[in-house]
């Protein structure tokens, strides 16, 4: 028997060029990555949403590999209440601050499949 | 139902490291757990026929206490394998205690070993199928470093934090390496040479990260009514607490307060101290913003003052608060999973048997563990016969 398989709907989304990430309608969280309960209430019942897309940076590091160029790891706050780590193209790595807005797309030629990114979306908040 | 009352109730009576370092490529991390076993249990007065509690975890190894125990000869009435990465076997200390008072077992070994710097090169290492599907991978994160430089990066950001602060660490655990014969990097080192030193994983440099070693360590644990009969100073359990709310580091609730602010808590607690009792401290300093984090979340420091604490030599030889005195695992040894390590030396402290670093007067230490990406947190609080 085949029975709710979230990692598999979630990528079978990104596919599709959405942002999915699910929410419980028990407590109103958004929950991310997928799963089968809900991690703040312990509801069963979770619903998939589509974000968005806009979101803050929270942190950031930059990798500099020996024998290629730096890139940035990032986590993103979601306007939708959730965090994800991603990466954040078109810039400079050295360029990417904490607290900056950031928009999502979908990279359909990710390393390991399709994956979201994140451009730089103009004004910057000023977060503490 | 309530908890039995753990304080004192158990003592640390035997603890040894294995050869340290880098032992070369024809040994194995079963011989270093072994060889550190042998020597905690001779330092105890005991020998492998008298453990019947055993507690052990080896990274990559899901079966680590079955092949200790044949590798032994031990026949444990009571095991626990619980693997929290390196918060471990503070962890194992804390179950130990829970098993020995309710009489599950009367001689508890607690025991690691790795050669995670030999294996290098020489494709040891597992790779078995994953445990969940990673929504970190994609972005190419250098984990474990990365984890903890999200957590640098945003320390800095919200309260100012400096790599000069981060730096202070780092040229802190050398200089206590420089007292240490078994410290594996005992050369002089400046916060220039930290700051100049390459970056990783913005902020964190090559200087700011562990070393990785080789190494195995091993505690023997049993009822204080068993320790006053046994030859060393018994050094006694007189609190812990566990805590973790997450794995992966982008599920970090806030990436500047780890779990050890409950950990510590529920240890506080049991001991009936706070953190101005303590007169050393042993943490797991895996990349040098742990170090920050622990003191800020242990109550040395309020939140966010960390980087300011550590400053000045505040927690070097001469400072006013001993942190890592064994050089840590930023200059002694780091095989992978460290949290065996400051037990080791808190327990030396406690019996004043540290010697060139010995701090003087130690009667309660204070260890903390943590494993994964600020994952796992457990604080133990470690007291000398007077503070029964
Ligand atoms: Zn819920």
């Amino acid at each position: 028997m085949t029975g709710f398989a979230p990692h598999r709907e979630y990528t079978d989304r990104l596919g599709t060029g959405s942002v999915p990430y699910q929410t419980c309608d028990g407590c109103l969280s958004a929950v991310f990555p997928p799963r089968v309960i809900c991690p703040r209430c312990g509801a069963t019942e979770l619903r998939w949403s589509e974000s968005a897309g806009l979101g803050t940076v929270y942190s950031i590091s930059v990798i500099s590999p020996r024998d290629a160029l730096p890139y940035p790891v990032v986590l993103v706050d979601l306007d939708e209440g959730f965090r994800m780590m991603s990466t954040v193209v078109e810039i400079p790595a050295e360029d990417v601050r904490i607290g900056a807005r950031v928009r999502a797309r979908v990279d359909q030629d990710g390393p390991s499949g399709p994956r979201v990114v994140f451009a730089a979306e103009g004004r910057s908040e000023g977060e503490s | 139902m309530s908890l039995p009352d753990l304080r004192g109730a158990t003592a640390i009576v035997g603890v040894a490291e294995s050869d340290l370092g880098e032992v070369g490529p024809d040994r194995y991390a079963i011989e270093l757990a072994a060889q550190a076993a042998g020597a905690a249990l001779a330092e105890a007065g005991l020998n492998t026929r008298d453990v019947d509690g055993l507690f052990c975890a080896i990274a990559g190894r899901g079966m680590a206490p079955l092949d200790v125990a044949e590798y032994l000869g031990v026949r444990p009435r009571y095991t626990d394998g619980t693997m929290v990465g390196g918060s471990s076997f503070i962890s194992h200390l804390h179950h130990a205690a829970l098993a020995i008072t309710t009489g599950a077992c009367d001689v508890a070994l607690i025991v690691y070993g790795s050669t995670a710097r030999s294996d290098s090169g020489r494709g040891r290492l597992p790779s078995g199928p994953p445990e969940l599907p990673s929504y970190e991978a994609a972005y190419r994160p250098r984990m474990p470093i990365t984890g903890y430089a999200l957590a640098a990066a945003r320390h800095m950001h919200q309260y100012g934090t400096t790599r000069t602060h981060l730096a202070e660490v780092a040229v802190a655990a050398r200089r206590w390496a420089a007292l240490n014969p078994k410290a594996f990097v005992r050369d002089p080192l400046t916060i220039d040479e930290v700051l100049a030193s390459r970056i990783v994983s913005s902020p964190l440099s090559s200087l700011d990260c562990c070393l990785v070693t080789d190494g195995g360590g091993a505690v023997v644990v049993t009822s204080a009514e068993r320790a006053r009969d046994l030859p060393r100073p018994p050094v006694y359990l007189l609190g812990a607490g566990e805590a973790h709310w997450h794995r992966t580091i982008s599920q970090m609730p806030d990436l500047t307060v780890t779990a050890a602010t409950e950990s510590s808590t529920r240890a506080y607690a049991m001991a009936g101290v706070g953190p101005r009792d303590v007169d050393g401290v042993q943490l797991y300093d895996a990349f040098t913003i742990n170090t920050i984090l622990f003191l800020e979340d242990l109550g040395f420091c309020a939140k966010g003052e960390g980087g300011d604490f550590v400053s000045g030599g505040r927690i070097a030889p001469g400072g006013a608060l001993p942190v890592n005195t064994n050089g840590g695992g930023l200059s002694y040894c780091h095989p992978g999973m460290y949290g065996i390590f400051p037990l080791i030396e808190a327990t030396r402290q406690i019996r004043g048997e540290a010697g060139e670093r010995q701090q003087p007067g130690v009667s309660i230490a204070l260890t903390h563990g943590n494993g994964g990406q600020l994952s796992s947190q457990v604080t133990a609080i470690l007291g000398g016969q007077e503070t029964l």
